[in-house]
Formats: structure tokens, C-alpha cells, sequence
């Protein structure tokens, strides 16, 4: 009964990653989309807490999003899997719910 | 599967309504269902037919429309939403007194109700906002 | 319709400063009469919706915080508050308006609708739930 988490919102912007990390159970998915990408990046200050949640759950991002904003997949956290449109329906579909943290 | 899509951001302001459009036809070309796309809060802007964005930019509400008329889409706006920000078809501007109607091709302005609906009916609610 | 669903609307907006508060309150008014299993969870600047003396005329806009007080009258008596979010804001349920609804099978006692809940008692019910609305 595993619920997919979004998360739209840079986590230097806004509280959405916080709170969906503190409200995710374990085990859950996370898609980063749109500014939420820059969560998902190596060598910045919320990186020790997307790679200590990447282990608990199962943390996704949207490639196109993270091409448009000159981010390459090299900058991506180990852990975290890049997917893209297709991927995310699937991931939709597979999960019993999504929960948008906008 | 039967997909409900909620927009609650209007046109270029955010990519929400892009990324309800990127999802919704990905969506489509796995052969799920879309049953409902539904235009809240600022979201009902994405249902003007009098938007001119410059020609080498997309036409997110024509993208709506063409991608509606494809699919048979049903594409819903607000009423109540929509009256507070002045998009209006032609009975909403004739009940109201007003000298123009905006709706493009393939929206419908309909009740919050259509939103309750499609949450019961599809087998996911997917929102997209800011 | 006689499918019945878990509906749960996480608010966590402020009012007055962006319309999502007024207009998703908007919404659990009209989805009530669908008849649904319907939650309402208030989290992070969501709490500041139901602080109790909301006094709007200076700023020239409708104060709707009288509204959440007919919830109950509407058959909705499910309202979460995390307290995490009222703790780091330095609030306490003593702020909030106090919503109750009417039991009409004990002679209409008036029962409480407000739940304090724990992060983990919140990530249980948004688990429970069969859609989550977001505005």
C-alpha cells in the first residue's frame, strides 16, 4: 500500500521536501519534478538528507526537468533513479496513491 | 488505468499545467484512460482562448485543445473559479451581462462537483500546482 | 454514486496571503455531498487557517474563518492537526477554533472534531487514504 510522494518545490525555496520526508512512511516513492530536481543533486546543503532518504525510500527524478534546468545525471545523488515521462506514469500507476507535496 | 488530472496553476506563471500536459499525453500513449482533466483556482486561466504567446513559444491552451479534440479529453473549468477571474463561455457571459465570452476549444465550464467525481471514478488523482 | 472513497485534503497554506485556503475550503463543502469518507488535515502554515480571531477588514478581504465552524454541519468531523507543525509555529490547540459536529443518534451531543495527531499518526491515515487533494 505504498503511496508516491511529488515534490515540485527547490528544497532551498520551500518546506515541501521537508515535510514530505517527515510524513513519508517507509518504503514509499519520491519523484522530484519541475524545481523539486534540485533536490535530487550531489554537493549541496539538502544532499546529506535526500541520501540518507534514499535509503529508506525509493527516490526518483524527472529527467526532463533536470535537462531543462543544465543539470546532468552525473550530478544526481548515487541511489536516486532518473526516469522520464513514461517512467513517471508508470510509477503512478504502480503506487496506490500520489500524494503531491506542492 | 483511469487517471484524473487536477491543474491548479494557470499558463506560464508555472510549468504545472506543462507538466500536466507532458503526464496526461504519456499517460495516453501507454493506453490508459484520462478521464477528467479539471482547471482550479488559477488553473481556469489555462482555458482563455485569447492568449497570443509569441510564435516561437507553445501555445499551452491551444496544446489543450488539440490534444483534447484527439483524445476526446474532457477538459473542465471551474465555474466558481472561473467567474472570480473572468473566463467565461457564451452562457456564463450572457447570464452575466457581459459583452464577451473567452472559452477555448474543447474546455467546459462546469461545477467543483466534476472534480469530487472524477476523484471517486479515476483510480488515481494526480495534482499538479505550485 | 455508491462507491465510497477515503478523501483526504492536506491543507497547508496560510489564508489571505494566496486564495488556496478559501477556495479548497471551497471544495470539502461541495465534495460533501458526495458522501465520502472525508478528512481534512491541517500541517506546516495549514494550522494558521483556523486561528482563532481572524480579523480581515483591513486588508479588504472576505474573512471565511467562520465558515470551518459549519464543517460539522456538513458531515465532516474528521480534522487531523499535526503537532509538529502548531509546535514550530509556537502554537497549541488552544489558538484554534474549537470545531465540534452533532451527533444526531445521541440526541445531537455535540462531539469533538479536532484530533491533535503525531507526524507518525498523520503518515498512517495519508497511507489509509484512497486520494489525497493538494491545492
Amino acid at each position: 500500500m505504498a503511496t508516491l510522494h511529488t515534490v515540485n518545490k527547490s528544497p532551498f525555496e520551500r518546506n515541501a521536501l521537508d515535510t514530505c520526508l517527515r510524513l513519508a512512511k517507509q518504503g514509499s516513492g519520491i519523484l522530484f519534478l519541475e524545481d523539486g530536481v534540485y533536490g535530487a543533486l550531489k554537493g549541496t546543503a539538502a544532499s546529506e538528507k535526500v541520501a540518507k532518504a534514499a535509503g529508506e525510500h525509493k527516490v526518483y527524478v524527472l529527467g526532463p526537468d533536470l535537462a531543462a534546468r543544465g543539470m546532468q545525471e552525473d550530478q544526481i545523488l548515487d541511489g536516486i533513479q532518473v526516469v522520464d515521462y513514461a517512467g513517471f506514469v508508470d510509477l503512478a500507476a504502480e503506487h496506490d496513491r500520489v500524494n503531491a507535496w506542492l | 488505468m483511469k487517471f484524473g488530472i487536477l491543474v491548479n496553476e494557470g499558463p506560464y506563471t508555472h510549468e504545472a499545467s506543462d507538466s500536466a500536459l507532458q503526464f496526461t499525453r504519456a499517460a495516453l500513449a501507454k493506453g490508459h484512460e484520462v478521464t477528467r482533466v479539471f482547471f482550479y483556482h488559477d488553473g481556469v486561466n489555462n482555458g482563455t482562448r485569447l492568449g497570443v504567446p509569441p510564435q516561437d513559444d507553445r501555445n499551452i491552451t491551444r496544446e489543450w485543445s488539440s490534444l483534447a479534440k484527439e483524445h476526446e479529453l474532457d477538459l473542465v473549468v471551474c465555474i466558481a473559479a472561473a467567474q472570480r477571474r473572468g473566463l467565461l463561455d457564451a452562457d456564463e457571459a450572457k447570464r452575466h451581462g457581459k459583452d464577451a465570452d473567452n472559452i477555448a476549444e474543447g474546455f467546459r465550464i462546469s461545477g467543483l462537483g466534476q472534480l469530487i467525481e472524477v476523484a471517486i471514478q479515476a483510480d488515481r488523482l494526480m495534482v499538479f500546482g505550485d | 454514486m455508491s462507491i465510497t472513497k477515503r478523501l483526504m485534503y492536506v491543507n497547508r497554506r496560510a489564508p489571505y496571503g494566496t486564495i488556496y485556503a478559501l477556495e479548497s475550503l471551497e471544495v470539502v463543502l461541495i465534495g460533501a455531498a458526495f458522501e465520502q469518507d472525508v478528512s481534512l488535515a491541517f500541517v506546516d502554515d495549514g494550522v494558521y487557517q483556523l486561528v482563532k480571531g481572524q480579523n480581515t477588514t483591513g486588508i479588504g478581504v472576505k474573512n471565511f474563518s467562520p465558515a470551518y465552524a459549519a464543517l460539522g454541519d456538513y458531515d465532516v468531523k474528521k480534522i487531523y492537526i499535526e503537532k509538529e507543525s502548531l509546535d514550530q509555529r509556537g502554537l497549541s490547540m488552544d489558538d484554534l477554533q474549537h470545531l465540534t459536529w452533532e451527533d444526531e443518534n445521541e440526541d445531537y451531543a455535540e462531539k469533538e472534531s479536532m484530533h491533535l495527531v503525531s507526524r507518525e499518526e498523520l503518515a498512517d491515515l495519508l497511507e489509509e487514504q484512497d486520494v489525497v487533494f493538494s491545492f
